[in-house]
């Protein structure tokens, strides 16, 4: 069967692992503001802005990494925008969250616009080119996989276990889950709820803004409209099906980008008989059956979307 | 329940104890409202304190003073230092508060359940940017105060899965963790079980022992005579009395509370009649732990039955089938003669059934709209309230004047939204909305929860009047007090499982207590 054969391709796996990397930036980010009960559907406006400046400011000379940083920088500056406006003037979440997407996507694209106002085809920059793994590349079947991949996923991979010990085995992390948990909880110990709330918003949003400038720096080397089509949402459904925790957010978004890689190489052997809608449809037919399976057990935070006022109980 | 009674072995008799805490003129206004007039207080070593006052009487706005949420607008917070020298507190700041060894165990805990309770109380007591969250040096400590104070919980499960008198522990072990010199009890006792209040007192009288200052802040006043030595009331913003509880009774402390002598009413039945409520091994279910097994209940006209438990035993499902709000799944409920197979409140409601349900806020009222409004929300299927389907304002007016009236509702007119009223007098429209229409058959839920002495009295007369004018009462209740002033038959429900009922003069605090724990209080019906 032609249609199990692609399995065994190590350049399918390399595919789905290249199609998850944004999205195991995003689910990150995503999962760290809901731990701390706020909810960012800023992150789709945010991909947008993250993957415009850091491809932007390379394209205008700064080093590959500079344009990472720049990335971040950006997308925490919108966090902090959605984190001023949620957590202590306590605005609806929801709204918020739509408007900041609004006006990150249309500020990325009026910027690229008056940056580039003649161009019919995005200029591309001298993007990421895969880490040299050395001798690992020799490892049959996982190397050929490995050695495609750039240094901007082995980040992501090493934010999934830094974000994970964070939660996990730090004050920190304490305080951010219980700050979603019972905001009460976090002041009676005389720690500040707005602090550490907007303290995760930032720091969430610089995350899902280097994921938007993977796909610039790494995967498509240019910018252009409409390339973020919806990765954003899929990573707010990612985190309810990864139950909140950084590993299950790993296998998430591998599970989406190995679906999304498969169907791609389907179209081709499927000889022009489905329609190719049929194959681009199915990653989301994916999430949503997931979403299906695990939100109705989904254990929410549950302060999420809950603003707190000091005093207030 | 029969604590044990204050003995001279509460260190009275010991060294000279300093003072930890000293409240020198605390004065704080709301607008016109003075909150606290000039109060003072002082507090010594291994003192335990009750602190008495009616809702609005100015208790929350001290302790939120004391912990730096408020800042007082004349007066001084003075705390013992190391030296044991008394130094002003900065106001207005909780981390001051909490360094000076002032910690808080607050009637609605503040745990993270998704945190373990090790997690919890470590939680903040590290710079948030120290790897680890603690360590063995923190292990050693908490497991050093859980044997000295004899808290026992497991602490490595998350909080969730503990029970409410574990988590309370919990809340303990967070405030002696940080070495805490004045420990402040905001209404601790009103979740437990009996059984579980006496190991409470236990634990504060032993803390105290040591040393520890404790405020108690409770509504039930025996507990407050048996375990405090010195009682502080407030009233109206002041201090109207700091008394040693020694040669106190409840009546004298409810009097100084109110201001004036609260009309104790014995409850004797005058007589029951036909069956009004019957429940023949029906078994229910309002979610998964919620429910009602093999349940067996009689309800006669003319009499109150009292169900105590703790909340979560059942309860709910046994209001929701007199609510309407729930089905039988297996045996035979009746009321009022009807056998009941389905759901429909509407029908309850036509049928004569009066209910005061659990929580005033999401299912007795609807905040927004007015009290007019909330007061005929049950009858305007009738004529009475409207015509064609338009409402009869001006009626509507007129009978919910008449019942303010009636009621002693204090409110700026019919046309207030609910939502700002009192406690109280939210539960006096819900209690008028309930028994106006002379219902046969009365489901009143926790129908004094959180009141104060006052109102309390106010709704317990008009329970009992119901019960006297020939309606049967079901009277659903965590409170032990309550249960005893108005039930004549009273029944324990734990896990579902509902006792029999037993006359109430042949029970007392402790054979309710092994009722509400499922156990037989070994006693002839």
């Amino acid at each position: 069967m032609e249609a199990l054969e692609i399995l065994l391709q190590p350049s399918f796996w390399a595919a789905a692992i290249r199609i998850a990397t944004p999205l195991i930036f995003g689910v990150l980010g995503a999962l760290l503001c809901e731990r701390a009960g706020v909810l960012n559907l800023g992150i789709e406006g945010i991909f947008v802005a993250g993957a415009m400046a850091g491809w932007l400011s390379v394209y205008l000379g700064l080093p590959l990494w500079g344009g990472v940083a720049v990335a971040a920088l950006t997308g925490a500056a919108f966090g902090l925008l959605h984190a001023v406006l949620t957590v202590p003037l306590g605005l609806s979440q929801h709204v918020t969250g739509i408007g900041v997407t609004l006006l990150a996507t249309s500020m990325s694209y009026f910027g690229y616009r008056v940056a580039f106002p003649n161009v019919t085809s995005p200029p591309r920059i001298e993007a990421f080119r895969p880490l040299d793994l050395g001798p690992l590349r020799e490892i049959p079947f996982v190397g050929p996989i490995l050695a495609q991949q750039t240094a901007l996923t082995w980040l992501a991979f090493a934010c999934v276990a830094v974000v994970g010990l964070v939660l996990a085995r730090t004050q920190l992390g304490l305080a951010v889950r219980a700050v979603g948990d019972n905001p009460a909880a976090v002041e009676s110990q005389g720690l500040s709820v707005t602090a550490i709330r907007m303290g995760a918003v930032v720091a969430g949003s610089a995350l899902m803004a280097v994921g938007g400038a993977f796909l610039t720096m790494s995967a498509f080397n240019a910018f252009f409209f409409g390339m973020i089509s919806g990765r954003g949402w899929v990573c707010i459904a990612l985190t309810v099906f990864a139950s909140w925790r950084p590993g299950k957010a790993l296998v998430g978004a591998l599970l989406f980008g190995a679906f999304d890689a498969y169907q791609l190489r389907l179209q081709t052997v499927s000889g022009g008989v489905v329609p190719s809608q049929i194959f681009l449809m199915l990653p989301y037919v994916f999430s949503i059956a997931a979403l299906l399976v695990a939100a109705r057990r989904a254990d929410y935070p549950r302060a999420l979307m809950q603003p707190y006022f000091k005093g207030q109980r | 329940m029969t604590y044990p009674t204050q003995t001279d072995g509460t260190s009275a008799g010991a060294a000279p104890r300093s003072t930890v805490l000293s409240l020198r003129g605390i004065t704080k206004r709301f607008g016109a409202l003075l909150a606290n007039d000039a109060i003072d207080l002082d507090l010594r070593a291994g003192e335990i304190v009750a602190l008495l006052g009616e809702n609005g009487a100015g208790k929350t706005t001290l302790m939120n003073i004391l912990f730096g949420h408020y800042v007082a607008d004349a007066g001084e917070v003075r705390v013992a230092g190391p030296d044991g020298a008394l130094a002003p507190l900065p106001p207005g700041s909780a981390d001051a508060a909490l360094g000076a060894g002032i910690g808080m165990v607050h009637q609605h805990f503040t745990l993270a359940e998704n945190l373990s309770g090790f997690e919890n109380i470590v939680l903040g007591t590290r710079p948030l940017w120290s790897p680890g969250i603690g360590g063995r040096a923190a292990r050693a400590k908490v497991a050093r105060i859980a044997a000295d104070s004899g808290l026992g919980v497991d602490l490595d499960v998350s909080v969730s899965r503990l029970s409410v008198g574990e988590k309370q522990r919990v809340e303990i072990l967070k405030a002696l963790y940080r070495d805490v010199k004045v420990l402040i009890l905001d209404e601790p006792t009103a979740v437990l079980t009996p059984q579980e209040a006496e190991g409470l007192a236990d634990t504060v009288r032993s803390l105290a022992s040591r040393g520890l200052a404790v405020i108690f802040i409770s509504h039930k006043l025996n507990e407050v005579i048996s375990l405090c030595e010195r009682v502080v009331v407030l009233r109206g913003g002041a201090k109207v009395a700091d008394r040693a509880t020694a040669g106190a009774d409840r009546a004298t402390l409810a009097e100084l509370m109110v201001g004036r002598s609260i009309e104790v009413r014995h409850s004797a039945p005058r007589g029951v009649g036909e069956p009004v409520l019957t429940l023949d091994r029906v078994s229910a279910a309002m979610g998964r732990r919620d429910r009602l097994v093999d349940a067996s209940l009689d309800l006669r006209a003319g009499e109150i039955v009292g169900i105590a438990g703790v909340s979560g035993n059942g309860q709910g499902t046994l209001a929701a089938l007199l609510a309407g709000l729930a089905a039988p799944r297996s045996g035979r409920l009746s009321v009022l003669g009807e056998v009941i197979t389905g759901e429909d409140p509407r029908a309850m409601v036509a049928r004569g059934v009066g209910r005061v349900p659990e929580d005033r806020h999401r299912e007795g009222s609807i905040g927004a709209m007015s009290i007019a409004e909330n007061f005929v929300l049950e009858r305007l299927q009738g004529g009475d309230f409207q015509r064609l389907g338009f409402l009869a304002r001006s009626r509507i007016r007129a009978e919910t004047e008449r019942v303010i009236a009636a009621f002693d509702v204090r409110c700026s007119g019919p046309d207030a939204p609910i939502r700002l009223l009192s406690g109280g007098n939210m539960q006096k429209v819900i209690l008028a909305r309930a028994l106006d229409g002379r219902p046969r058959l009365v489901l009143a839920h926790q129908p004094t929860r959180g009141l104060d002495v006052a109102a309390t009295a106010d709704i317990h007369r008009r329970l009992l009047d119901a019960r006297d004018r020939g309606a049967g009462v079901l009277l659903i209740s965590e409170d032990l007090d309550e249960i005893f002033a108005l039930a004549d038959r009273i029944a324990g429900i734990h896990h579902g499982e509902l006792s029999r009922a037993f006359p109430a003069g042949s029970l007392d605090q402790r054979s309710v207590g092994l009722l509400m724990a499922g156990q037989d209080p070994g006693i002839a019906a």
